[in-house]
Formats: C-alpha cells, structure tokens, sequence
C-alpha cells in the first residue's frame, strides 16, 4: 500500500513553480497597480475571507482526487448558513446552530456520495441534482427572505482573534492540519488516493471502494456545515443565494492548485496556493474597482488556463 | 480472439425500435400526469393553461434539443443558461441600437453559436473535459453578463419583434410552430443524415468512432456550436416574450434544460437517445411544474422538484439498461 501511494503522489518539483508562480505573478501585478494592495490591514483582510473558500477547496481536492466532483457544495453551505442561522436564532446557542449545519451538511455528503457510490450516478450529475434540492431546500426554509437577529455568539466567531490571530485563520489552518495528517498519514488518506488512481486495489486490499467514497463525500458536506458557521458569522445573517456559486471558487483553486481531474493524485498545499491565488485575484480586482461580475469571469478564465496547462502535463 | 469475433457476430442495433418503446413509456407518463392534473385541478384542461403549457414546454426544449446531440456524444454543455441570459442581452442591445429586429435576432444566434464554438474547441482542441470546460465558460458568460448589463433592465421592444414569443396564428401560439419545425428538423438531423449518425457513433464508441474514419473532433464542434446555436435561438423567444431583458434570466434554465433531456431517455453516457424523446421530455417537466403552480405550491419549491427528477431520470435509465442488457 505504501508503495502504491508513493508513486501517485505527485512530484512537488513539477507542480510547485505553476501555482506558486500564479500566486507570486498576481501579487507582483496588484502590488504595482492596486494602491493599498500591500497594506497589512488588507492582506489579513484577504486571509480572513479566504477561510471559508479554504474550508471547501480542501475537501473538494479529496473529492476530485477520486475522480468525482461536488458541484452542490455552495448550495449545501446556503443550506447551512441558513440552519446555523435558524436554530441559533430559536435556541440562543451557538453550538446548536453549528450542531444542526453540520447534521444538514453531513446528510447532504452522505446523500451524494451514495448516488455517486452506489446508484453509480456521474458526479456532476448527480451534484448538480442535489445542488437543486440544497436550493430549493434554502429557499423553501427561509420563504426566500434573510433571517437576521442571529445571537453575538455567533457573530463574534468572525471578528474573535485567538493570541492575536482571527479566529477564522485558526479554524482554517486547524483544518488544513487536519486534512493533511488524513491525506497523507493515515490510511484512510492511502486510500483515497488509490480511489482515484487504482481501484481495482483497493479491492484486492480488502476495501469497499464505496464506502470510501461515501465517506469523502461525507466529508464534503460536514466542512460545508462548519463553512456555513463562519459565512452566517460574516454576514451576521443567513441568506437563501449566500454562498451560491463558492463551489466554483473551490474548483478553481484546486485546478489551479495542481490536483489533475482526471489522474486521481491531489496536491493540498496546491490547494490551499489555489485558495489564495482565488482570493488575491478577487481582491485585486476589488481593490481597482472592478464589480464581483469581472471577479466571476476572471476566476473562470483562470479555471479553464489551469485544466489547459494541466492537460498539456499530463500528455507531456 | 473468439471474444472479438463474437461481438462482431452481433448485429447492430437498431436505434429506432427500442427508442420508440422508450418514448412510448414515456407518453404514457405524460398522459398518466395529464389525467391526474386535471382530476386535482379544474383549470388543468382549460385551453389557456394546455396552451401556456405548450408554449413553456417549447422554452425548454429549444435549449434542451441542442443539448441532446452533445449529451449524445456522451458530453455536457452546462453554460447553456447563461448562454441564453447574454445572448438575449446583446441581441436587445442590437435590436434598441438600430431598431431592427432581424440584426437583433442575428446577432442572438450569432452569439449563442460562437459560445457554443467556444466550449467545442475547449472539449476538442483544449482535451478539457466538457462538464468542466462548460462549467467554467457558465461562470465566465455570467461574470460577462452582469458586468455588461451592469444592473441595468432592457425593456421595450418593437411589436412585431415580439410577435415571436408572445402572439398566435391559428389559436396556437408562435413558439408551438418553431417547436414542430425545430423538432422535425433535429430527428431528420439525427436519424437521417450522415453527420446524425455519426454523432451517435461518436457517444457509443469514440475510438471505434475515429478508427472508423469519422472526423470526431469536427463533429464535436459542430454538436457544441449548434448547442449554444439553439440556446441563442431561445434567447430571442424569451426576449420577444418577457419583453425585456436582465443579465439574471438564464440562471434557473440549465437544470430544467438537463432534466429534460434525461427524462427524455437520452443517456449521460452516449449514443443512445433521441430529440423526440427530449421533446416529450421538456413536456413531463413543465407538466410537473405547471401542475405544482394550478395546486399553489410555492415557486420555492421548483429547484427542489427538478433537482429530484434529474436524479430519479439518471438513476431509471441506468437501471433500465442495466437491466437489458
């Protein structure tokens, strides 16, 4: 099994200068033509309102490292936002709220990575099936309105610093650990990339491929329920259209990131350079006035240059 | 080597028969939600509500029938809704610019038709896969969209312009007209020409399909162009219709483009499907649609309900066709 991982991980030689040169090139390029770009203030501005965008990004390199793709991702945050709104409205308690985002967003993992896994539905077809359910869901709880008078507990998360860093940055660089002590230093994670690149091992190891993927998928939908926590805590408010389309935002830094689609080999500090490149590129952009509309199509171009380069890799 | 021969041994198979008994069930399904609609509901069989269920029913299929010939060579193109939201922005700029209808309509098509070139050199050229290729060109079109738009509504179009999607001849209404022609005209495609089946080809074997001699890479271009061709044309019907335009309107059109097209019968995998099929596709989802709107349930509720017939559609055609074979 160890030997199967060595050989699909990927060499980080190749794969470092690409997304790390996008991410140096587009600091280089705001630096010189966004004035403010560089102040602190805003480049912690840019960290903090990566975290949610990291907290997707990651698991969804997991997911596409098995081939598959979640595009239900920012419907289901929506529908969770919306949840840790509710409950912690009803019950006072944060804890609560983030209780029920996680239930909701668990469910909706586990729900895709069972049409995935066992019906044997196509990813993007299958996720884009839950994807409606998550939004009509969101509109159906909230009767298309915001829900405001969320309780401080929640809302202090987003500006609450730990020793001086945003709690945001914690959460996020905790769960970045996470991800990778499972990637890379469990089994679990071992799998995984046998998931993508070798089933057929997977077999003979004894593994029941489909409930790795479940549980993938699972893991999808509960950091969409923690997402949620902290996008409720940033609006101070739960919103039926929140967090829609941040799927696409996650797609991109992991293709930017270096994660192949469809070679089963992922890269998580890739992701996470992919994360920030997203995030610079948008604040940039911000910063010189150019409406969210020119941020969308920016982060597009940059998806579709990535798979590019990537399909030039992989045939090189 | 046996095994080789074997499958040689087997004739083809015919497209036309065992999709007939597809489209049959699937007429029996629309028959069977008509009949319980107009138990359930007394405005059902009301002549303005089968005739607005026609004419929504014809929005849906313009996008969805370009849709099946990519689906058919076993891609997805899923920037066709916000295909139809720029297309239908730049034609109403066109038509309030010069105030000629017939420019506007052009450029409509012209627009949709580029895109649609656009996402096939990705998938061929580029070798991008097309569910992400089309996803990426869904964002860049609405990022595109908005920014032209920038908040503002077109409104007010010449009477004759709209004519297209809102006026009747002999009792039906203009898009039931377009519907037919468009439907002959892609089963004609599809079933008759060369170009038709070897589309067909390409979905159920894209190797054997180029060992074979079919320009696979053309062919995917000519399937992605008149995919976004179709969505243009479809931007004009909703522009004539809603009589405005807003860079927001091609949001909610993809999902129910896609449901119509598997409900349809046509297979995620390729080769296998047919636009009539999608036709009586378009047909069940409105009827669904219209049916949840006559008993007053919640708008809300649309994305739910489409996002469980796309599921349920993919998951009986697998389990059908695992089934015979």
């Amino acid at each position: 099994m160890r030997e199967a991982a060595v050989i699909s991980e990927p060499n980080p030689l190749q794969r470092i200068p690409g997304v790390a040169m996008v991410l140096v090139l587009l600091i280089a390029l705001f630096s010189v033509i966004a004035p403010g770009f560089l102040s602190v203030a805003n480049l912690s501005n840019v960290l903090v309102q990566s975290t949610i965008l990291t907290m997707l990004a990651l698991p969804m390199t997991l997911i596409i490292m098995t081939e598959g793709l979640d595009l239900s991702m920012g419907a289901v945050l929506t529908l969770t936002s919306l949840c840790v709104a509710i409950v912690s409205l009803a019950t006072k308690s944060m804890l609560l709220g983030l209780g029920a985002g996680l239930l909701v967003g668990t469910a909706f993992g586990v729900a895709n990575g069972w049409l995935v896994a066992i019906l044997g539905i196509p990813p993007f077809v299958a996720t884009l099936g839950t994807l409606g359910m998550a939004q009509g869901l969101s509109l159906i709880v909230s009767d298309g309105q915001s829900v405001v008078g969320i309780p401080h507990s929640v809302r202090d998360i987003y500006s609450a610093t730990l020793l001086g860093v945003p709690v945001p940055i914690v959460m996020a660089l905790v769960t970045y650990a996470a991800f990778h002590g499972l990637l890379y230093h469990t089994r679990f994670g071992t799998y995984i990339f046998a998931l993508g690149g070798n089933r057929e091992a997977l077999r003979y190891a004894g593994r029941s491929p489909n409930r790795l993927l479940i549980a993938v998928y699972a893991i999808g939908g509960a950091m969409a329920g923690i997402a949620g926590l902290l996008m409720t805590a940033r609006m101070n408010s739960g919103h039926p259209t929140a967090g829609l389309g941040l799927e696409f935002d996650a797609i991109a830094a992991v293709a930017v990131g270096g994660t192949s689609f469809e070679r089963g080999n992922g890269w998580l500090l890739g992701t996470l350079l992919g994360v920030l490149s997203v995030g610079v590129l948008r604040n940039g952009l911000n910063l010189i006035s150019l409406p969210s509309s020119v941020q969308v199509a920016s982060v597009g171009v940059l998806v579709i240059v990535a798979l590019f380069l990537d399909g030039l890799r992989s045939r090189a | 080597m046996t095994d080789i021969t074997k499958e040689a041994m087997v004739p083809p198979r015919s497209f036309l028969s065992q999709d007939a008994i597809q489209v049959f069930y699937r007429l029996l399904a629309a028959l069977l939600i008509c009949a319980v609609l107009a138990v359930l509901s007394d405005s059902f069989l009301s002549l303005g509500n089968i005739l607005n269920v026609l004419r929504q029913a014809s929005l849906t299929f313009f996008i969805a029938s370009g849709l099946t010939l990519v689906v058919l060579t076993a891609g997805l193109d899923l920037s066709v809704g916000a295909n139809v939201a720029l297309s239908a922005c730049i034609a109403g700029t066109v038509i309030h610019k010069t105030g000629s209808p017939a420019l506007g309509i052009l450029t409509g098509l012209a627009c949709g038709g580029i895109v649609g070139l656009l996402n096939g050199i990705m998938v061929t050229a580029l070798r991008i896969p097309s569910f992400i290729a089309t996803y990426g060109m869904l964002w860049v079109l609405n990022g595109l969209t908005y920014w032209y738009m920038a908040g503002e509504t077109l409104h007010g179009f010449p009477a004759g312009f709209r004519q297209i999607g809102s006026g009747y001849l002999f009792g039906l209404p203009i898009p039931v007209y377009l519907l037919l022609v468009f439907l002959g005209i892609g089963t004609l495609f599809a079933q008759r020409t060369i170009w038709g089946q070897e589309i067909y080809a390409i979905g159920a074997n894209p190797v054997a399909a180029r060992l074979s001699g079919i320009p696979v890479a053309r062919r995917l271009l000519l399937v992605y162009a008149v995919s976004g061709t179709m969505a243009g044309l479809a931007s004009i019907i909703f522009l004539s219709r809603l009589n405005s335009a807003e860079a927001d309107i091609g949001e909610s059109l993809t999902l129910p483009a896609i449901a119509a097209v598997l409900i349809g019968g046509t297979s995620l995998f390729g080769g296998v499907g047919t636009v009539f099929g999608t036709f009586i596709g378009a047909l069940i989802l409105t009827l669904v649609l219209n049916g949840m709107n006559l008993l007053s349930v919640s708008a809300n509720w649309q994305p739910l309900v489409t996002g469980v017939i796309v599921i349920l559609a993919v998951w009986l055609d697998m389990k059908t066709r695992r089934g015979t074979q």
